[in-house]
């Protein structure tokens, strides 16, 4: 899956000398907790988020001294140079710049100009939806050997079940590198026909998979 | 009996609703979902003596215009049509049928209009009738959607009977579901309206079908706030899933003060049953009506319909679960001791399982929970994200 398809193509922008007050106005009306920082051309310039804010003027209700802050060019506070990504990269990657650099936003940019944004929320929402938990389904994790072909065996099991799969991940045992987990989300409420008959084909299968609980 | 909080009278007038036409509702001989427990549960009864002719009352069918106040109109034709065999396979999967959940079977659509039938005559009796209480096992199909079938559920009966309590009274509802799996279908729809409120306990969608239910799940617009989700752990034991459902069941009671309830008890949360992962026993099924009971007697003038909905230990399990929710809608308590013999006698051959003798299950039917400290403790906090609105709200007023 790609950027362009999670991203935000909305995005609340402002001037590098748009005040630090102006920010936190938008900010609080959007309900958002970043914003970023344009020039003339739409080139990101820079970002700022609620914690810069807070960080520059802690207590921004009592002191003059933060007052006079808040009508600052937000240019003083912004982070720049800005992590940007492409709308065609992978959402993979994005979360391994969130992780990377300890961000939780990013601007997409294309030909240097501002054409979305993506937050470490949307891209959770996103990872979440690709575990097929929207669809009404069941799951069960198959423990099988680390080699080619095992998954079309068993999702050749489900299909002559006529049974819909809503997602599949893999991922390789924790404990044992020779083996992999793989985890399915089946449309029906009754997974044991299809249990006991991969079990019967030699299958491991962890029904429900919790560490020192298998019954 | 006097001692029994917030009962007024010596009995309530109860409703069993009942016939032998809630056998048609049936998939396959070898579907996990299976109407003999109705059956096997009215035997029961009949045995044990707490149930007369008097109090059985032969339901009605719905009409289309009934479970069109929940179905969409398409929905109830394609059921229709694929009864007689008039669809084509790729043109009926679109509503969840002809799955290994919910095959084809003649007179399908018969058969799931008397189910609801069933749960509009109880709803009948106590909205417009003489009596308190009304029980139909028959009923509780709580995963069917709007135009799609699911879970074993062709017709959503709960969602039709709450539409049709709206349409003819201006009660609130509180629809308490027990059932191991979310009552997803009446959730959404009821999930916009605040004089619905819901509340589902059930094993977390983690590895459980349908996989919805958590706690964050409230509601939305003007119905924020009157939709309540504690998913529990695999093998949570009775201990645990009394302490959840006493909590929250009195506080959201308190909270919503509702006019009628609608219960579904499902009694697939017990550990004996094959497609979840629980670890309960008979108590939880002698204690959760009870408790339904007293709130329907302090807050609804005792209107109370209680409904079945899963449970596929067909035998062991499901009949003394069922039998128990009659037994305090009729008589306050719950029975004790041994089950009538004629009952075991009538059965056991046809059983494959060996049935039980008492109504309480022997200790040690499942083997020691290692986690059980964890288990408890996450379920605790389960509970608290789901009554937090309600906490926060209380505290400051
Ligand atoms: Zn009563
Ligand atoms: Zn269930």
């Amino acid at each position: 899956m790609l950027v362009e398809e999670i991203m935000k193509k909305e995005v609340i922008t402002l001037l590098p000398n748009n005040t630090i007050k102006e920010a936190l106005e938008l900010l609080n009306h959007h309900h958002i907790r970043h914003i970023p920082i344009v020039n003339e051309d739409h080139n990101v310039v820079g970002i700022i988020s609620d914690r810069d804010i807070r960080d520059a003027a802690p207590s921004t209700l009592e002191e003059k001294q933060n007052q006079d802050i808040l009508n600052h060019n937000i240019n003083s506070i912004m982070t720049s140079p800005v992590i940007t990504v492409h709308p065609l990269d992978f959402i993979e990657e994005i979360a391994s710049v969130f992780y990377e650099h300890e961000i939780a936003c990013v601007p997409v940019t294309k030909d240097q100009q501002l054409i979305g944004i993506v937050t470490e929320k949307d891209l959770l929402y996103t990872l979440i939806q690709l575990t097929g938990i929207h669809e009404q389904s069941s799951q069960i994790e198959i423990k099988v050997p680390n080699r080619a072909g095992i998954l079309p065996n068993i999702t050749k099991i489900i299909g002559e079940r006529k049974t819909n799969i809503s997602s599949v991940f893999i991922y390789p045992d924790q404990q044992d590198r020779s083996q992999k987990i793989i985890v399915l989300r089946i449309q029906t409420m009754n997974p044991m026909p299809l249990i006991d008959e991969l079990k019967e084909q030699g299958y491991d299968v962890l029904w429900p998979n919790i560490p020192g609980l298998r019954q | 009996m006097a001692e029994h909080t917030g009962v007024k009278t010596m009995s309530c007038q109860s409703a069993f609703i009942y016939t032998e036409k809630f056998q048609q509702y049936k998939f396959r001989d070898d579907h996990p979902f299976n109407q003999i427990r109705v059956k096997l549960t009215y035997d029961l009864l009949k045995h044990a003596g707490t149930l007369t002719d008097q109090q059985v009352m032969t339901p009605r069918i719905a009409t289309d215009d009934e479970i069109q106040l929940v179905h969409h109109h398409k929905y109830v034709e394609a059921v229709k049509q694929a009864s007689q065999r008039n669809m084509s396979e790729s043109e009926i999967i679109e509503y969840g049928i002809g799955t290994e959940d919910t095959p084809i079977f003649d007179y399908m659509h018969e058969a799931a209009a008397t189910l609801v039938g069933g749960t509009l005559t109880a709803v009948d009796a106590v909205i417009n009738g003489p009596y308190d209480h009304a029980v139909n096992f028959g009923g509780g199909l709580h995963h069917a959607f709007v135009r799609k079938a699911s879970g074993f559920c062709i017709y959503n009966d709960a969602a039709i009977a709450i539409k049709y309590i709206r349409q003819h009274t201006n009660y609130k509802v509180l629809y308490i579901d027990t059932d191991a799996h979310h009552g997803d279908g009446v959730q959404w729809a009821f999930y916009d309206d605040p004089n619905v409120c819901t509340l589902s306990i059930h094993e977390t969608g983690r590895y459980l079908f349908p996989g919805t239910g958590n706690t964050n799940e409230r509601g939305r617009l003007g119905g924020y706030g009157y939709s309540f989700n504690i998913p529990i752990d695999a093998f949570t034991e009775d201990e645990s899933f009394l302490e959840v459902y006493q909590n929250a069941l009195s506080t959201i009671a308190e909270y919503f003060n509702p006019d009628i309830i609608v219960t579904q008890n499902g009694a697939d949360a017990h550990a004996h049953d094959p497609l979840t992962h629980l670890c309960n026993t008979m108590n939880i099924f002698e204690e959760i009506p009870q408790l339904a009971h007293q709130i329907a007697h302090t807050y609804c003038d005792g209107r109370w319909i209680a409904l079945g909905g899963g449970g596929y230990d067909l035998w062991r399990v499901v009949p003394r679960a069922w039998a128990q929710i009659w037994n305090i809608a009729s008589h306050f308590e719950p029975l004790s001791g041994a089950l009538p013999q004629d009952w075991i006698d009538t059965w056991s051959e046809k059983s494959p399982v060996t049935l039980p003798t008492t109504w309480r299950d022997e200790s040690g039917i499942y083997n020691e929970i290692p986690r059980k400290n964890e288990i408890t403790e996450k379920n605790r906090i389960s509970l608290e994200k789901s009554l937090k609105l309600i906490k926060n709200q209380q505290k400051y007023t």
